[in-house]
Formats: structure tokens, C-alpha cells, sequence
């Protein structure tokens, strides 16, 4: 069964929340990478305003390929989010609730994540034309000079993602793999 | 002597670099169908789905697979017959990336400085391999690398003490210390032998080589198939979720090395394993 959920992620949605639930996302999101995660928190250290509004906001950790005429974006994919790690926990004390990415995260992150009571997702790395599909809309917000690293603005309509680890910091990559293992012995 | 004019060179290039990006191998998507009806696990079979759909519209709308187009790996045989003509090889190579990155809608991946970090705007340049063979023919394979993966693999010096052993329980450290990283179910290159670099370069050749295709030397062939099953006994399954498919395939490359030395790459390929050749 897919929850349905759509941003902003307030309190409530979150509660609801829990590591293994298949998600339907619509709504508006953000991308943001590498350089842009970089940015972001060189803003944060000199006390400066962000250009977007991260509070219950969610950020997908993806650099699109360039959209084909008629399209409003190529085929965008998750990028492995350990490289942000670095910089999500000031992120997440700005009022970032919602991270799309794959792959392991930091402790630091997970705990920074309990704290604040934020949620990590994964959408599934490689199918990233089936996910550009549920892009209706994107816009660049700033950062144009990186390219596929630029800030976008996204309005998704029922974007797959799972939540990996939740916000009491229950964890899919183990849960799952460990039932799984169970069930096999 | 046959001459070939560097603008077919480009020109097939540019057409592989799409063709690697848009469309999943038969010998990819077997091991995925395969993979799946083996599955037991619930989430993992629904994954192994998506990524099959995805490979569908990829290929109908001629759409990248995965949005990291990847570095373009060229890996080029010459016939020793062959003369190039018309202008330079490896720019006409470069040429052929950056067009077909620009025509096709392909992200562009490449930092000119890895330090400094500026995109060079076009993917060049590329990672190009050149072997000399017998024979009149040009080869050409294009293997888009995406860097989720390539971030997950290892080389390591072993000592000959370590033996078959050392060299197994590298190869499974590695597959699990990436865990979800690099998009499982993945493939997993390996070299065994020769040099640092050369052990390196085989392993990345390894994964070029059709997984349905085992290492010609019995023994290998046994230690890939044994490998794939014990990597599937790790239950990191498909996307880290929990499963059986954590791997579709192991395929092991060896070179004569040195009385002293045991090295051993693994280079980690993602479920796609894009890669696409031609002969001119």
C-alpha cells in the first residue's frame, strides 16, 4: 500500500511516517547537489538569508539530464547522498524536513534527523526516466551557472520514493535486509 | 592497408553514446527478468519492476536509462592494418562524446580540474583505451560510467599468501561496504593480476564483457558463479532495500603478475551496465 503525501512535510505527515512505507509524493520540491549543498551552507556560516525556504521543505539530491523539447525535464534520478552529508545537519536546524536521495547516511545525519524529526527518502537509483516522468514542472531558482547542479524548482505529481530511515531513526537498509535474511535461514 | 576517415570515427561515437544511454542490453535485461523470478522478497520484486518499466520508457522516448550519463569510457582495437586518416584520432573521438551529448539531452558530467571543478560543458574529455590487434577492423565500445557506483570500487595489493581466499573476501568486503550505494543489483568487474593500473583496466574491461559470457578458464568461470551466490547471500537485494539480488553477475578478468604481488580491483557497475559497441 503507497501513502499518498504532498509537501509541504508538516509535523502531522511525518508522524505517519515510518522506514519501509512506499510514498506517493506530489507537490512542490527542490533539487539540490554537490555544489549547490556547498552554497547553501557558505550562506548559512555567514549568517545569510537562503534563496529558498527550506522550512518542512523537502530537497531531492539530483542533477537532471537537460529536458527534450515538450518535456519539463529529462530523466532525474537520485544522486548517493553520503557527499551532503557534510551539510545536512545545518540544513535540517534551518527547518529542512524531507531529504530524496540513495544510499547510507552519516550517524551525525540520522541523529541530526531525530533531533529536528525529519524524514530521508530513497526513489530508486537508475530509473530516473520513469521518475522524470512525474516531474510537471521545473524552474531554475538560482544557481544557473552549475548546470545540471542548479537549484530547481520541481512541482511533482506522485513521485515513488520509500522512506529509508524515519524520523525516529528506524533504518530500511537494515530493517529490511535483516528480515530478509531471517526469512531465508 | 584499409584507411578510415576519422568523421566515421565521430560520427559512431556520437551515435554510441546515445544508444548506451537510451537502451538496456538483452544481456542486462535477461539477468533481470531472471533475477526476478528467483526473487522471494516483496519490495525487492516491485524494484526489480520499476527499473524494467524504466528501461521501457527509456528506450520508447529515447530517454537516458539514469540521469548520471556517466564519464565515457571508449575502449578502442585497432587492426594493426588499419590507418586512421583525415585528422586525429583522439580528438575525433573527444568530437563524437561532445555531440552526442549535446544531440542526445545527456547530462554533462566532467570537471576539467578535479580540484578547481569546472565543468568542461561538452563530457569531454573521455577515458579512452586503445589496444593494437591483427587485422583490418576498428572496435569501438562506449561505456557511459556513472560515478554512484565507480565511488564503490577498490584496489588493493594483496600478498600472494593471501591466496584465493584473500582475494574472495576482498571482492565481498567491497560489495558490502557499498551496500545500497551504487544501485544494486549490480555487476562486478574484477581483476586479478598484473600491475596496479593494469589490474584497474582489466576490471573495468571485465564489465564490458556480456555477463552471460563466463571467464573462458574453468576455474574463473566456477569462482564467478560461486561469488554471485555468495554475494546474494548478503541480503543487501535490489536498491539496498533487503533481498536476494544483490548482484546479477560477477565477471573476473586475470593477467600474469609478479612473484612478489596479488592485486586485485573490483569495479562496481550499477543494474544498467551501459554499454554499446560497433565495428568499422
Amino acid at each position: 500500500m503507497e501513502k499518498r503525501i504532498t509537501t509541504p512535510l508538516t509535523k502531522d505527515k511525518i508522524k505517519d511516517l515510518k522506514a519501509g512505507d512506499s510514498v506517493l509524493l506530489s507537490g512542490v520540491i527542490y533539487t539540490a547537489r554537490d555544489a549547490a549543498h556547498k552554497r547553501l551552507v557558505d550562506l548559512i556560516d555567514n549568517g545569510e538569508e537562503l534563496p529558498i525556504d527550506v522550512k518542512d521543505a523537502v530537497v531531492y539530491y539530483v542533477g537532471p539530464t537537460p529536458a527534450k523539447p515538450g518535456m519539463a525535464l529529462g530523466s532525474a534520478g537520485p544522486t548517493t547522498s553520503y557527499r551532503m552529508d557534510a551539510y545536512t545537519p545545518k540544513l535540517l536546524d534551518k527547518g529542512l524536513k524531507g531529504m530524496i536521495g540513495k544510499g547510507l547516511r552519516s550517524q551525525e545525519v540520522v541523529d541530526s534527523m531525530v533531533k529536528n524529526g525529519a524524514v530521508y527518502f530513497a526513489a530508486i537509483g537508475g530509473a530516473a526516466a520513469l521518475i522524470g516522468k512525474c516531474v510537471k514542472k521545473a524552474e531554475i531558482v538560482t544557481y544557473e551557472d552549475l548546470g545540471s547542479e542548479a537549484i530547481r524548482r520541481l512541482e511533482v505529481e506522485d513521485l515513488p520514493i520509500v522512506v529509508v530511515i524515519d524520523s525516529e531513526g528506524n533504518n530500511l537498509y537494515k530493517q529490511g535486509q535483516n528480515a530478509y535474511l531471517e526469512s531465508v535461514k | 592497408m584499409k584507411e578510415i576517415n576519422v568523421s566515421e570515427i565521430t560520427m559512431t561515437i556520437k551515435k554510441l553514446c546515445m544508444d548506451a544511454n537510451y537502451y538496456l542490453s538483452d544481456d542486462i535485461r535477461n539477468q533481470l527478468l531472471k533475477a526476478k523470478e528467483k526473487e522471494t522478497w516483496d519490495i525487492a520484486k516491485g524494484v526489480l519492476d520499476k527499473i524494467l518499466i524504466n528501461a521501457d520508457i527509456a528506450s520508447n522516448e529515447k530517454m537516458p536509462m539514469c540521469q548520471d550519463t556517466g564519464m565515457t569510457c571508449v575502449f578502442i582495437e585497432i587492426g594493426q592494418d588499419v590507418h586512421i586518416v583525415g585528422g586525429n584520432l583522439e580528438e575525433a573521438i573527444n568530437k563524437g562524446v561532445a555531440e552526442g551529448y549535446e544531440e542526445g539531452f545527456l547530462r554533462k558530467s566532467v570537471v576539467k580540474d578535479p580540484i578547481d571543478r569546472v565543468n568542461t560543458k561538452d563530457n569531454t574529455p573521455a577515458v579512452i583505451y586503445y589496444d593494437i590487434v591483427s587485422g583490418d577492423k576498428l572496435k569501438i565500445t562506449v561505456a557511459p560510467k556513472g560515478f554512484g557506483s565507480e565511488n564503490m570500487s577498490q584496489i588493493k595489493m594483496l600478498k600472494p599468501s593471501d591466496g584465493l581466499k584473500g582475494v574472495k573476501e576482498f571482492i565481498l568486503k567491497v560489495v558490502k561496504e557499498a551496500g545500497p550505494n551504487p544501485c544494486p543489483p549490480i555487476v562486478v568487474g574484477v581483476g586479478i593480476g598484473g600491475t596496479f593500473d593494469r589490474a584497474a583496466t582489466i576490471a573495468k574491461k571485465a564489465v564490458i564483457r556480456p555477463t552471460a559470457q563466463p571467464n573462458a578458464n574453468p576455474f574463473y568461470a566456477n569462482l564467478e558463479k560461486e561469488l554471485v551466490e555468495e554475494i546474494n547471500k548478503l541480503g543487501i537485494g535490489p536498491q539496498g532495500f533487503g533481498g536476494r539480488t544483490t548482484a546479477l553477475a560477477v565477471n573476473i578478468e586475470t593477467y600474469p603478475t609478479h612473484i612478489a604481488g596479488l592485486p586485485v580491483a573490483v569495479n562496481i557497475n550499477c543494474h544498467a551496465t551501459r554499454h554499446a559497441e560497433a565495428e568499422l
